[in-house]
């Protein structure tokens, strides 16, 4: 199951989660750490397993509407793409 | 108790002229079950009497969080040795801190393992000696490995992030394909494996740890298969024995810009290995916050930034990269803590990394068992398997 698959529900895997550093957003991982911010904090705070791909992709695009749709789409599919190589998602059906 | 490695980078911008350090290594003990040939231990350990106590753990912790600290890794020696180690795990993650614990599994059992989680535990980083059982036992002195294999089991009922870590070397490089296939049959997300690195007990055992070059060779093929196949599900990463490297290691990201150690008895030091560096005094945090450690320690200044730095290191295109290697090897291998370090291919030293590289690669094959290769003639002595090294193994202190 990746991103790919538009109906999929990206989830946070275990030993990664948001936190907060000198007022900035922050995702850790095992080794590593990622700040955050504007669309990637926005993607993030969604991968909570009840928000499928598609969702995600909906929502940004109305948060961005003055970015190209299919434009925010691709990002956000590249983004979770990331996250997956780094293993910090799960992808529940 | 992992080697010493030189760690991923985090990805966070820095602002101010001094940078907050980023993580916390809290070497809570010595004490250790295990009595591993490589460990990054100092030769002369603490013993029990002189641990800090909880309450100044919690507040290291603290004061850790305040300082900019993500992250503590909770180490030792064998951190589940502290009967309080629950409480110091819940101390550490209300103070705002990622708590990775890097245990052999010895001590560990089920209500234990549900407790630590609990208290908000994220990350356990499990040790492992090897995938064979025999080979496992006499590398960690003890008899450790089925009760690891017992461990994995557990940890699949928790949600809680599990990295295996394999300390890599002569004896087991050749093995790498079986401990992938351990760690595919566990919940693992990220496999560490970590060539030794020659410090402490690892130093004194260097000859018969260090791998040969085609070794080396063959095992960064076979990382890389791995990656590719495993890519997505499990995270593999690979640290190489630097004494191979072209280039030293940027070790600890940089002395005193993103790491700070705290020993059992409460010293603060730049990295694990700085004992050995003669003539550096540590503050203790029984004495003195961890802000005016950080930023103010002779210990944490010393070599900090470029001024300490020497020809070739002075005028070097790399010293911002890789901050003249690292320190320690340095003052083990050419006796000044501010060479640079002899691993490093333009370093007037490494001729004498090169020698013990030699020596390693011209071994017969009686000190090579893994590789392919005329068997020796002459017969092993009585009583010892015929490959088993005499190694000096790690006691545990008082």
């Amino acid at each position: 199951m990746t991103a790919r698959e538009l109906s999929s529900r990206p989830r946070l895997a275990p030993g990664c989660r948001l936190s907060e550093n000198n007022q900035q957003r922050i995702l850790q991982m095992p080794e590593r750490a990622l700040r955050l911010n504007g669309p990637s904090l926005e993607i993030v705070q969604r991968c909570d397993g009840k928000h499928t791909v598609q969702q995600i992709v909906s929502e940004l695009q109305q948060i961005y509407s003055k970015a190209q749709a299919q434009k925010v789409e691709e990002d956000i599919l590249g983004y979770l793409a990331l996250l997956q190589k780094e293993r910090a998602l799960d992808f529940e059906v | 108790m992992v080697p010493i490695r030189s760690r991923p980078h985090f990805d966070l911008a820095m602002t101010s002229t001094i940078s907050n350090p980023l993580a916390l290594i809290a070497e809570l003990t010595h004490r250790c079950p295990l009595h591993c040939v490589y460990c990054s231990n100092p030769l002369e350990l603490q013993s029990r009497s002189t641990e800090l106590s909880t309450e100044s753990w919690s507040r290291v912790f603290q004061e850790a969080a305040s300082l900019g600290v993500l992250q503590a890794d909770f180490t030792g020696g064998e951190p589940l040795a502290r009967i309080d180690i629950v409480d110091l795990v819940r101390a550490a993650r209300s103070a705002g801190l990622y708590v990775n614990l890097i245990t052999s599994g010895l001590p560990l059992d089920e209500s234990k393992l549900a407790a630590l989680v609990a208290a908000g535990l994220d990350h356990i980083q499990l040790s492992f000696q090897g995938a064979r059982e025999e080979l496992s036992n006499e590398i960690s002195g003890t008899k450790s490995h089925t009760q690891k294999l017992r461990v994995l089991e557990w940890v699949k009922q928790h949600r809680v992030a599990l990295t295996l870590n394999f300390v890599i070397h002569h004896r087991n490089i050749d093995q790498l394909e079986e401990m992938v296939a351990l760690a595919e049959t566990s919940s693992a997300t990220r496999i560490e494996f970590a060539n030794v690195q020659y410090y402490g007990w690892a130093f004194a055992n260097r000859e018969t740890l260090l791998p040969t070059r085609e070794q080396l060779a063959r095992s960064i093929g076979v990382i890389k298969r791995e990656q590719q196949r495993l890519e997505g599900r499990i995270r593999v990463e690979y640290v190489v024995p630097d004494y191979y490297a072209k280039y030293p290691k940027p070790c600890m990201g940089g002395w005193g810009r993103k790491l700070m150690l705290i020993a059992p008895s409460g010293d603060a030091l730049p990295c694990h290995a700085a004992h050995v560096i003669p003539g550096l005094a540590f503050e203790n945090v029984k004495d003195h916050g961890l802000r005016e450690i950080w930023e103010r320690s002779a210990a944490f200044q010393k070599f900090r930034g470029e001024d300490w730095m020497q020809e070739p290191c002075k005028t070097c295109d790399r010293r911002e990269q890789d901050f003249g290697g690292c320190r320690c090897q340095a003052s083990l291998l050419a006796g000044d803590a501010a060479a640079t370090d002899p691993v490093c291919s333009l370093a007037p030293l490494r001729p004498k990394v090169d020698a013990i590289l030699a020596a390693v690669n011209l071994a017969p094959a009686s000190v090579a068992p893994g590789i392919a290769g005329p068997y020796i003639a002459e017969a092993p002595p009585a009583n010892e398997p015929p490959t088993r090294p005499s190694w000096l193994y790690r006691p545990n202190p008082a």
